[in-house]
């Protein structure tokens, strides 16, 4: 592992923004201040995107919103022999966890509705710890905000199960299987929330942290 | 010490490398193949350069592009319970929100974990084949990298394969399940997945981009 060696002349961390450039967050590489489109990759500069906790609002209260449709309405229509019935999330997991199957019980209620309430959380967290001071440090923000963009994607699991279940559980009078209204809002409110995470612009965590401190040295 | 707050001239701008997530600034420095060169705030990997990477990315890539064709078209899983057969192959999963409404759903699930990997594939090769072999980048050869990079968080093919162990899990005592060819070369191709986006070190190909060799 190699550390890169600083811009600036003292010891401390300079960011692109204290030495009057822009940088592009896609390919790294540095323009002048006030140029809008980078030569490199065509990526659009912005030093910091005044516009992005708006867009990460709009997309966050979206996601909420789906989510509530997601877990009222069946996510699964059973029909066997003779019996049809409806399962939401909660309830599908709670039917398992009757049958024994305690695990999957668990990794269904963790994956739907523990992880994207988690999420939620999260993201209001960050977007108001750039606007507001807080405990939490500038590299617990970091960390938090890298898990929100990683664990994202992985909540589409539950689409993909129903998928999966009603296209192979097709055996005619026997039993059938079929998606019900909650998977498409659940699928919504999970594209919501990675848009609203994508949204986000995490150079503004370690901004704050600069203000502190210069905040700290005039004391 | 002070920060310096106006613009500070003493570096030159392509000299600089900023790290896209927390903006700290450094000057840019290659590590050596194997190495890795990491922001040292919030050590976020910067460059991370592989000896004949771009070889083993052209080769991954060929080999996902076949398995995600055969994976599609192929069966996928077989499910057989009291002398009912049915067998399904991934676009059918793909494709199981079926009519009314729930088509968009169907759509969308098809291109993330169908259509999104493919299309990322096939932009890596395009875009990669020249450089590799030392000639001039193909045309829009930088639209097309970051398109391909646009849409890396929405291939979801791995998590695909997860979703198949759970829906295994719940439907195992209703019925016999047996797997299709399709299914192990869609976890061949989830291994191959992950090991080409490890592979690739985005700021080498943006700067192998900006400085295209002479042929």
């Amino acid at each position: 592992m190699v550390c890169m060696e600083r811009a600036g002349t003292s010891e401390k961390i300079v960011t692109a923004r204290e030495m009057g450039v822009v940088a592009c967050t896609r390919c790294s590489r540095a323009w002048p201040l006030g140029r809008t489109v980078c030569g490199r990759c065509g990526n659009t500069l912005v030093s910091r995107d005044t516009d992005s906790l708006q867009r990460v609002w709009a997309y966050w209260l979206m996601g909420v919103i789906c989510y509530v449709p997601a877990n009222a309405y069946p996510m699964l229509r059973t029909q066997t022999l003779f019996v049809k019935e409806e399962s939401t999330i909660i309830g599908g997991a709670v039917e398992l966890a009757e049958y024994g199957s305690w695990g999957i019980a668990f990794i269904i209620l963790f994956a739907s509705v523990v992880i994207p309430l988690a999420k939620f959380w999260a993201i209001a967290f960050l977007a108001i710890s750039v606007k507001t001071r807080t405990a939490a440090s500038s590299h617990s923000r970091q960390l938090m905000y890298e898990i929100v963009e990683y664990i994202g994607r992985w909540s589409m699991i539950d689409i993909f199960v129903v998928a999966i279940l009603s296209s192979l559980v097709q055996l005619r009078t026997l039993a059938s299987i079929t998606p019900g209204t909650a998977s498409f809002f659940f699928a919504l409110s999970v594209i919501f929330t990675m848009l609203s995470a994508q949204a986000f612009d995490s150079r503004m965590i370690w901004d704050v942290r600069t203000r502190d401190e210069d905040a700290k040295k005039d004391e | 010490m002070t920060a310096p707050a106006a613009p500070d001239t003493d570096v030159p701008l392509p000299e600089l490398i900023v790290c896209p997530q927390c903006d700290a600034a450094y000057r840019l420095k290659k590590p050596q193949h194997g190495e890795r060169a990491v922001c040292q705030r919030c050590h976020t990997v910067l460059i991370s350069p592989r000896r004949n990477a771009g070889l083993r990315i052209i080769a991954i890539a060929l080999s996902v592009l076949i398995l995600i064709l055969g994976a599609a078209y192929f069966p996928f899983l077989e499910i057989d319970a009291a002398g009912n057969r049915n067998a399904v192959s991934i676009m059918d999963a793909a494709l199981a929100f079926g009519g009314g409404p729930l088509i968009v759903l169907s759509l969308a699930t098809a291109a993330l974990i169908i259509f999104v990997p493919l299309a990322r594939v096939l932009l890596t090769l395009y875009v990669l084949v020249p450089l590799v072999f030392d000639r001039p980048p193909a045309p829009h050869a930088m639209a097309a990298f970051r398109l391909s990079e646009a849409m890396r968080p929405w291939s979801m093919a791995e998590i695909f394969a997860l979703g198949c162990a759970v829906a295994l899990v719940k439907i195992a005592d209703l019925a016999n399940v047996a797997f299709g060819p399709a299914f192990w070369m869609f976890g061949a191709l989830v291994v191959l997945l992950v090991a080409q986006d490890s592979f690739l070190c985005r700021w080498s190909v943006w700067n192998a981009l900006e400085h295209p060799k002479r042929s």
